[in-house]
């Protein structure tokens, strides 16, 4: 079973990156970009086929390690 | 009193803590490896800056997971005196000893250079030898260290007085209420973005951050009945 994880920065967070991005993507003329946000994609192999289980795992990963819940916002897709 | 200097792959401001520890006071120190399990022997913790695991992931956030954090955090429950600087303050708020968060610098540059900084708890085993209000010149080195917390927990913070350090001049990293190094509710876990173990002799363009050494000597001494030295 695959399992992709995406990690963002809580929208109440500043983004200094995804600003900086912004202000980049400003200056080579793409107008139209409101607001940039960077977050983090991540793509794990899970040895299980028990879908119910590898949903407790993953989120257990992701607020022990993967995600920092004081500043990030996480979700995630099961595939397979 | 003895110290110990915890040591991760990637620490590289272990050696000038140690040297720091016996040029301010001559205390033992050893340095401790993060796969230790066992930190009974020692009085103090002090959890160094670098680059732990390559800040790979978060800054400081495979490092809590390393054997020796367990015996940290066991430290802080006993009421030992555990210091986190730069990395290590990264560190103790991924290990949730210390609340917030260190994300990246607003200007997005590596800052590394002196600061001032206001002593704003003379309460906390580490600054009880500054007066409140001091201004002391300690060098910044990092490109995360910009303090974030809610604003709940924000309000926690200055009710409780958790604040021990703020940038008093230019806040070089956008922290929230430009907070530099907070404690934990009981003031014996201090956590700082700024380096006082480069800050001990004048050679080094200030000693203002020997006092947090000489501090904490004394709140050990204090706390077991020996005669306090300044």
């Amino acid at each position: 079973m695959k399992a992709t994880v995406y990690v963002t920065i809580k929208e109440n967070v500043l983004d200094p990156q995804g600003n900086a991005v912004q202000g980049s993507l400003h200056t080579m003329g793409f107008d139209e970009v409101g607001k940039v946000r960077i977050g983090k994609y991540m793509e794990l192999d899970l040895d299980t086929n028990d879908r119910a289980h590898a949903e407790e795992r993953i989120k257990a990963m992701c607020e022990k390690l993967l995600a920092n819940t004081v500043i990030e916002d996480y979700r995630f897709e099961l595939e397979g | 009193m003895k110290f110990a200097v915890i040591v991760f792959p990637g620490s590289n401001c272990d050696i000038d803590m140690l040297k720091a520890v016996e040029d301010t006071v001559g205390q033992p120190v050893d340095y401790v490896w993060h796969t230790a399990t066992d930190l009974s022997a020692y009085d103090a913790i002090l959890v160094p800056g670098g680059f732990s695991y390559g800040d790979y992931l978060r800054c400081g956030a495979i490092a809590q997971f390393a054997p020796v954090m367990s015996e940290i955090r066991k430290a802080a429950e006993q009421g030992k005196f555990v210091l986190g600087v730069c990395n290590g303050f990264q560190i103790l708020t991924e290990a949730g000893l210390l609340p917030g968060a260190l994300i990246r610098n607003k200007s997005l540059k590596f800052r590394c250079h002196p600061v001032d900084l206001r002593v704003e708890n003379t309460k906390t085993a580490f600054t009880n030898g500054y007066e409140h209000g001091d201004l002391i010149r300690i060098p910044i080195a990092h490109g995360e260290g910009n303090f974030y917390c809610d604003d709940e927990t924000l309000a926690k913070l200055q009710a409780n007085e958790q604040i021990v350090f703020r940038y008093a001049g230019d806040n070089p990293n956008g922290s929230v209420d430009d907070i530099a190094g907070i404690c934990n509710e009981e003031g014996n876990v201090v956590g700082m973005m700024p380096h006082p173990e480069r800050a001990v002799s004048e050679l080094l363009g200030s000693a203002d951050g020997a006092g947090m050494f000489k501090s904490v000597l004394n709140a050990w001494r204090e706390r077991n009945g020996a005669a306090s030295v300044r």
